[in-house]
């Protein structure tokens, strides 16, 4: 009766974020070499340092294999039928949102993130980028009074050159891994963030991305300098049109906090998944890592990852400051074919350096869902500490979830803790709370929600909500 | 259906009733019609089908029924969903009541109630209108708010989970509860709670099944009719007395009615 049809039914919400924008958009032919890399470099007008870390990440990226340790099977990427740079046409010089192409402005407004400053969100400031580029940044005259400067990476080439010099590149080497390598050539655009000394940031800091062409990749940078005793909040948000065909996304986030200052990272990814026969989808290959360059600093990564056809990613924290603390919330959620391979790295390498690492995988339908983890304590992070708890939950019986801590201690006045654990939605759990007159939809959504719980607390109230909604989507149908 | 005199209708009637797991046949022809203000024991040994019977009338999805009818209060109920059937004033007390880690027993408490009251047209309870009617509950199962944060059933101890039912059917008010051996597990202070409870809880417009082993319960609580169950059949149907013989010459009594047959 109940069961298998109805969960399946209850998990396949259709994908809201579909759409297409039709919009002019100005691409470079598809193909990768040198001259693609001197032509975007060219395009945004970049300095000639830019230009050469560029040109020397392609270099050895060509060096480089594609990894193949984790836990993901998938059709290999033509590196050469990719379109490296497209961007909607527009002027030249835009000098306030209203000049902004209203399909554009239509677009987000769509996706619930309005931009015009009319009806733009009250609480959050918010880049926009939409394929290659950004297209707007709201509140940035309200956070330069603060000293606060966000922009899009393009602009903070132009008009802080100083401080994209000295940090670009500083946390993810340029020949870090394969895709950052490949990121670090190409890059387009991305979001840029300074809070200087002593400033908690007044707002919450958004970026939201966009992917609409089909046979572009994204390669977007992301870097946020948070100086001494300083403090801010920033939420990344991603959709993407459904296409038959697979979209690379490739991005690097770096993260530097200083002395006493504190960043938190909060991702709702919600990239198209591919269709139920595992058709089309977005693939993921994202390197994010904060530096706790500071004593006492902290940064806490949050996600809640539910799209992508394939998801490899594992923000992390480099603890080198004394008594500086990383944190790790995860919510991975697939279903159909998806497969996800996430975790995180936590890196001690001061001493009394702690972190935490929260971990909740849920895989429905015949989708695989890894967590993989590394927990180091170098030879001086002397009465450091680690906790890590990594769960996993089934629904169905052909969905899978696997579990790969490494550990690695080189001090042994330092403590790891792991707990993992395995559960299935039941029968007998659901049929439990149907008894009590509760709707199936909301019994799995309740139990559901119940498995996320300290992993949705961590998140700012805006995200939780919206987490909440995306799950619900995912897994509950129309109960709302 | 047409009905008669209103208070006689039935609230529960069960007829003939064949029912398999996995083609394994558990009930082989039950028959049981329950009315308003009843109180009915069904007896026997573990494996004769009480619990089975219990299950299939609240929904439970493993089942299936092979012949006869369920009707609750006139309507046949196979193609309604458990909840459905939960809604409409159907309670089942679990024998091991379910734990569920991560939801809250006061949420789900108040989901579950709100489901019930909706069905009835009655408004829905917000979390403070909710608290102040869950904290009145709890006194007849004399059980401690600090139940109410922790989640489903998780940690609670055996006794502490079949209060946790009763507090459910307090706040559910169904008009038939079948409660599947809520006694077992419990000392005899916390039967004593149990029973009060439940005695408190229903009234002439209730029906209740006692699914039980032991004479204990049906000291606290009298049964208008006792039932006993052997081989997915009910053997013989008698007053509160036939609980008593029971007690007396055990169940090979009943063993030796199905090798009479």
């Amino acid at each position: 009766m109940v069961s298998e049809n109805l969960v399946k039914d209850v998990v396949s919400e259709p994908y809201k974020y579909g759409f297409v924008t039709d919009i002019e958009t100005e691409k470079i032919s598809k193909g990768l070499n040198e001259d693609t890399i001197r032509l975007i470099s060219e395009k945004k007008e970049e300095p000639k340092y830019l230009l050469n870390f560029r040109l020397n990440a392609f270099r050895k990226w060509q060096k480089m294999k594609e990894p193949n340790w984790a836990d993901l099977g998938y059709k290999k990427i033509d590196y050469q039928d990719i379109i490296y740079y497209s961007a909607p046409k527009q002027k030249e010089k835009i000098s306030s949102l209203d000049e902004v192409d209203p399909k554009l402005l239509e677009t987000f407004d769509k996706l619930g993130i309005p931009l015009t400053e009319q009806k733009k969100l009250t609480n959050v400031a918010v880049d926009a980028v939409f394929d290659s580029v950004s297209i707007a940044t709201t509140f940035r005259k309200e956070l330069a009074e603060h000293g606060v400067i966000f922009c899009s990476i393009s602009e903070a080439v132009k008009d802080y050159s100083h401080l994209i010099e000295k940090y670009l590149g500083s946390v993810v080497p340029a020949n870090d891994n394969y895709f950052a390598a490949l990121n670090s050539a190409v890059f387009s655009d991305g979001s840029f963030v300074y809070i200087p000394k002593g400033v908690k940031c007044p707002m919450d800091l958004s970026s939201y991305f966009r992917i609409n062409s089909g046979d572009s990749g994204q390669f977007e940078r992301t870097l946020i300098i948070a100086e001494e005793y300083s403090s801010v909040s920033y939420l990344e948000g991603c959709t993407a049109p459904m296409f038959d065909t697979n979209t690379l996304h490739a991005a690097v986030v770096e993260l530097i906090a200083l002395d006493d200052a504190s960043i938190k990272y909060s991702t709702v990814q919600n990239w198209y998944a591919g269709n139920e026969e595992g058709v089309g989808g977005i693939f993921n290959f994202v390197t994010k890592r904060g530096k706790c360059l500071g004593k006492r600093s902290k940064i806490s990564w949050s996600q809640v990852e539910t799209g992508s056809a394939i998801t490899w990613k594992y923000p992390s924290c480099l603890l080198l400051g004394e008594e500086s603390v990383g944190e790790f919330y995860s919510v991975a959620l697939t279903n159909n074919l998806q497969q996800a391979d996430t975790g995180t790295k936590m890196i001690h390498i001061g001493p009394r350096t702690k972190s935490t690492i929260v971990s909740k995988g849920i895989s429905a339908g015949s989708s695989v869902n890894s967590y993989r983890g590394l927990v180091k304590m170098g030879s001086k992070a002397t009465g450091s500490r680690n906790y890590s708890q990594c769960d996993s939950m089934l629904i169905g019986d052909q969905a899978a979830a696997n579990t790969f801590p490494y550990i690695q201690s080189q001090q042994p006045n330092s403590e790891i803790e792991h707990e993992a654990s395995t559960c299935r939605i039941s029968e007998d759990q659901l049929f439990y709370l149907q008894s009590r007159g509760i709707e199936f939809e909301e019994a799995v959504s309740m139990m559901v929600s119940g498995f996320c719980r300290d992993v949705f607390n961590q998140l700012p109230m805006e995200f939780a909500a919206e987490a909440d909604k995306l799950l619900a989507l995912k897994l509950e149908g129309s109960v709302g | 259906m047409q009905s008669k005199t209103k208070e006689l209708d039935p609230i529960l009637e069960v007829n003939n009733l064949f029912a398999s797991i996995e083609n394994l046949p558990i009930l082989k022809g039950v028959t049981i019609s329950v009315n308003p203000g009843e109180i009915h024991a069904i007896m026997g040994r573990n494996g004769c089908g009480k619990s089975t019977l219990s299950k299939i009338i609240a929904g439970h999805p493993s089942y299936k029924i092979t012949k006869g009818e369920i009707k609750f209060t006139g309507n046949d109920i196979q193609s309604l969903e458990p909840e459905e059937r939960a809604q409409s004033g159907i309670f089942l007390g679990f024998q091991y009541p379910i734990e569920i880690p991560g939801v809250s027993n006061l949420e789900f408490l108040r989901v579950a109630t709100n489901a019930r009251r909706k069905f009835l047209n009655k408004e829905e309870l917000d979390t403070f209108d909710f608290e102040d009617l869950v904290k009145e509950k709890l006194d007849l199962v004399k059980m401690d708010s600090a139940f109410l944060s922790r989640s489903i059933n998780q940690g609670f101890s055996g006794g502490e989970k079949k209060r946790n039912e009763i507090l459910q059917m307090a706040l559910l008010e169904p008009k038939i509860a079948i409660l599947d051996e809520t006694d077992s597990g419990l000392d005899i202070d916390a039967l004593r709670i149990v029973a009060s409870g439940i005695k408190k809880i229903s009234n002439e417009q209730t029906g209740i099944i006692l699914i039980t082993h032991y004479q204990r319960l049906l000291d606290e609580i009298q049964p208008d009719y006792v039932h006993v169950m052997a081989d997915g059949q009910i053997i013989k149907t008698g007053e509160s007395d036939l609980a008593l013989e029971l007690e007396k010459y055990g169940y090979e009594w009943t063993d030796n009615f199905i090798k009479e047959q």
